[in-house]
């Protein structure tokens, strides 16, 4: 497994002056510690602030919507959070690499890669699925929601809130997988004790074991629907 | 991941004359499929999307039995009213395997074909005579706990990992098939073959033929089914033993009983010694225990998992208690 392809310098190029350092994002601040590293191993964090508005990541839409044809490649559209999004792309490409890899979507995690671990959890026409066992290529009409689709109007989703307020996560590797189960849950036919919570939920693995607060924000959310 | 070439059928007709140059595949759920692709144990050339085929859905058969369609998919086979009340056996099966996330996306049709777990069948590094016949058996002298005890052979002693499919083979469902040479039904407890010396054969489909839709009879009167899985973990693992039961009661004699195990064989194991044992007999742990028994009674031990036959015959033991329960 690629441990952070997301980090790779790919994704670093381009210009978004125009970004508040105020929206300084976790992976902006991770990507720029490491450009300080190499650059001045001596850097003051102060200077991320600076860095940030000088080259934060290009929007990899813009890389997704100009596809370039090589070998093997075919067109594939997709719909995600409610935008299209044409891409150029080998029939391989599972979803969760194309979210990743191809539109810069890196809410949606690769954890095993095999269906064993649920990190890659999404969406597809409201159910939930392992991205990691599909093919992009499959996926051409239908609904395909991320994590990143989830918040609306800058208004959390109640699941994602419920998540900040039980503190049911650690090192949140694993978080956006456990959320979108918990928002698809709410739609099936499962019961509100804590075990069927448990069984509902057991598709989504979380080595730091956060899974007693999981189980308690998504009994609220249950609750309070 | 080896390149290949994508194209989705949009009927069944085409679905099948597609598949006819080898290296061909058809992908449903993926979730067997895709998963070994990345392990290049399936390296196919061509795949060919039947999710576009008409065939998703539930129907009641005028018999009083149901008619599931091979896409229908695991989670809306196992929550499906008809279903949950004519077989709870099958609706316990389908929930007791994998994850929503993989019950969402695995069929019906893909669930019956689904590949072994053998550590060895999945590593293109072993010798492994299901994936490359001829090449010898990795799992034979190696580390076996997960591997079968019931119709092993030499060769193999993979187990089929399914679940569906054990509670199906106590119910007697029927497949159906169509192909280059046109439609065929079978029973499933002729669909499946033992390893044998020809492992890498692990049913009667024909290249280029697809399963279309499985049958089940009507259930009988005052038949109660049920489903026990026994594993590692409480949930999201493959069974170490599993039973399916169903069986008819005339007070607490039992007119007939049809038994199946999971976990244990090269095959969804159907057990015809256990439903002799039952048949006819008083509901009593005595004669649960005198039918498991009978159904270990050939099992063959390797190395790691010689505790499968006990765990099995306390497995099915329990799965007809509950079943009998007043």
């Amino acid at each position: 497994m690629k441990e952070n392809p997301d980090e790779s310098p790919e994704t670093k190029k381009g210009d978004s002056s125009t970004k508040p350092p105020s929206q300084l994002s976790r992976r902006t601040f991770l990507g720029n510690i490491a450009t300080v590293g190499i650059a001045t191993t001596a850097a003051p964090l102060l200077q991320v602030g600076e860095l940030d508005a000088q080259q934060v990541h290009q929007p990899a839409t813009d890389v997704a919507e100009a596809p370039a044809t090589s070998a093997g490649t075919v067109p594939v559209s997709l719909k995600i959070n409610g935008q299209t999004k044409n891409l150029q792309i080998e029939p391989r490409v599972t979803l969760l690499d194309a979210l990743r890899e191809n539109l810069g979507l890196f809410g949606t995690k690769k954890g095993c890669d095999h269906g064993q671990c649920g990190a890659c959890t999404v969406h597809i026409n409201g159910r939930r699925v392992n991205s990691c066992l599909t093919f992009a290529i499959m996926h051409q009409g239908d609904e395909i929601t991320t994590v990143e689709g989830l918040a609306k109007n800058g208004e959390l989703h109640p699941v994602q809130a419920a998540f900040l307020e039980h503190d049911a996560f650690q090192c949140g590797y694993c978080t956006s997988g456990q959320i979108m189960s918990a928002v698809a849950l709410l739609k099936e036919p499962c019961g509100k004790d804590a075990d069927a919570i448990r069984e509902c939920m057991s598709g989504n693995i979380c080595r730091c074991g956060a899974y007693n607060n999981i189980v308690a924000a998504v009994r609220s959310v249950q609750g309070g629907s | 991941m080896h390149e290949f070439q994508y194209t989705k059928a949009s009927d069944v007709g085409q679905a099948v004359g597609s598949v006819s140059p080898s290296g061909a595949k058809f992908v449903a759920g993926g979730t067997t499929l895709i998963d070994l692709m990345k392990l290049e144990v399936e390296r196919p050339k061509l795949l060919v999307d039947i999710n576009g085929l008409p065939l998703d859905r539930i129907e009641p058969e005028g018999n009083g039995g149901l008619k599931i369609g091979a896409l229908v998919r695991n989670s809306d086979l196992a929550h499906d009213e008809q279903v949950q009340r004519l077989y709870p056996v099958l609706s316990q099966a389908l929930l007791s395997g994998a994850s929503p996330q993989l019950r969402n996306m695995a069929t019906t049709g893909g669930n019956l074909l689904q590949r072994t777990r053998c550590y060895y069948f999945r590593d293109v590094n072993y010798a492994c005579n299901k994936r490359n016949p001829g090449s010898g058996c990795s799992a034979m002298e190696g580390y076996n706990r997960i591997h079968a005890v019931l119709g092993t052979s030499s060769h193999c002693i993979a187990t089929h990992p399914s679940d569906m499919a054990v509670a199906m083979m106590a119910l007697g469902a029927t497949i159906f098939m169509t192909g280059p040479k046109g439609d065929r039904s079978i029973p499933i407890t002729k669909f499946y073959l033992l390893p044998g010396t020809t492992p890498d054969r692990e049913n009667v489909l024909a290249a280029g033929e697809i399963i279309t839709h499985v049958t089940l009879s009507p259930p009988a009167q005052n038949a109660k089914s049920h489903y026990l899985k026994r594993r590692d973990r409480a949930s999201y693992e493959f069974a170490l033993a599993s039973a399916a039961v169903i069986v008819e009661l005339d007070g607490r004699k039992i007119r007939k009983a049809q038994v199946a195990m999971g976990g244990v064989g090269t095959i969804p194991w159907r057990s015809p010694e256990a439903e002799h044992e039952l048949a006819g007999a008083e509901a009593s742990e005595r004669n649960f225990r005198r039918a498991a028994e009978a159904a270990l009674r050939g099992a063959k031990a390797h190395k790691d998992n010689g505790f499968k036959i006990e765990l099995a015959k306390r497995t099915l033991v329990r799965a007809l208690q509950t079943v009998t329960q007043a």
